[in-house]
């Protein structure tokens, strides 16, 4: 059998073929609404992200700041606690007891 | 006043979405026509189709304007394809035992009188469907190309990105590819 006249008949066959060119109906409304969904879903994403982004960066700081609580020893300064220290700076006007003799 | 293309693309460069649409509308039939000599089923066509205009909306910002806009979209219409084929290329392997009695008819009449039979008959058109569907991505492209839309190799280097002599390289192997493919029809039917 001659295969290169076959291929050249075969090859004539497919020039032949008129290209078909049907359009479903309304395909062009169909890709708007497949944009403009695209276009809903990025706008979702970028708050979903964001937010998410947000609540790992605030998981990790609570977990920072439980670790700090847990582990770092308490310094020893004669019973005295920062929001005492706070407190007696602040009302040492006020408190008659200390009050300046004039 | 019907706005041209340019100011179409402008448009939607500038944020206007629904200036895409009359592009979308204009430029369909081509694409369709092109996907559909890669792909058979209406429904691979469509999701082809839907992917090039999404790839073009996405992609537009790259869109020069140095040359016609249809040019610029044929070459993704092109690439797409090739994508498809490439993607779908293990649903080829298949046997030539399903040939319709018309094919083999005209099968028959080529062994018997290579002169006598037309290039213009049905069964011939479905028989070359059969065969380009058997060939491998490559080999498929080029010959859609080269042999069937009779575009030069320069074309074509530009449509798929490859470089010329690689096209070149890729049309002998793609002969070859077909005529081992029309050899074993031949072979299956009449041996």
């Amino acid at each position: 059998m001659n295969l290169a006249e076959l291929q050249k008949k075969l090859t004539a066959a497919a020039r032949l073929q008129p290209p078909d060119d049907r359009v479903p109906y309304a395909f062009e409304k169909r890709i708007m609404a497949l944009l403009a969904e695209r276009a809903e879903a990025s706008r979702q994403m970028f708050w979903a992200r964001g937010l998410w982004r947000a609540a790992v960066s605030c998981v990790v700081l609570a977990v920072i700041c439980g670790a700090v609580t847990l582990f770092v020893p308490e310094v020893a300064d004669g019973g005295n606690d920062l929001s005492q220290d706070l407190e007696n700076t602040l009302l040492a006007s006020a408190d008659p007891g200390e009050a300046p003799i004039p | 006043m019907e706005r041209t293309e340019a100011e179409l693309i402008a448009a939607v460069l500038a944020g206007d979405r629904a200036s895409f649409e009359p592009l979308v509308a204009k430029y369909s039939p081509r694409v369709f026509a092109t996907a559909r000599r890669y792909a058979r089923r209406e429904v691979e066509i469509q999701d082809i189709a839907q992917e090039v205009w999404l790839k073009a909306f996405d992609k537009l910002k790259s869109f020069r304007g140095e040359a016609p806009f249809e040019h610029w979209l044929m070459r993704m219409t092109v690439r797409t394809c090739y994508d498809f084929l490439r993607a779908h290329q293990r649903n080829r392997i298949s046997s030539f035992s399903e040939i319709s009695e018309p094919e083999e008819d005209w099968l028959e009449r080529f062994v018997a009188e290579p002169g006598s039979v037309s290039e213009d008959a049905d069964a011939a058109k479905m028989l070359i469907g059969r065969v380009m569907d058997k060939l491998s991505p490559d080999a498929r492209l080029v010959i859609q190309l080269l042999e069937i839309e009779d575009r030069s190799v320069k074309e074509i280097a530009e449509i798929t990105g490859w470089s010329v002599p690689l096209v070149k390289v890729r049309a002998f192997r793609a002969r070859g590819e077909m005529r081992k493919i029309l050899a074993r029809m031949t072979k299956e039917k009449y041996l």
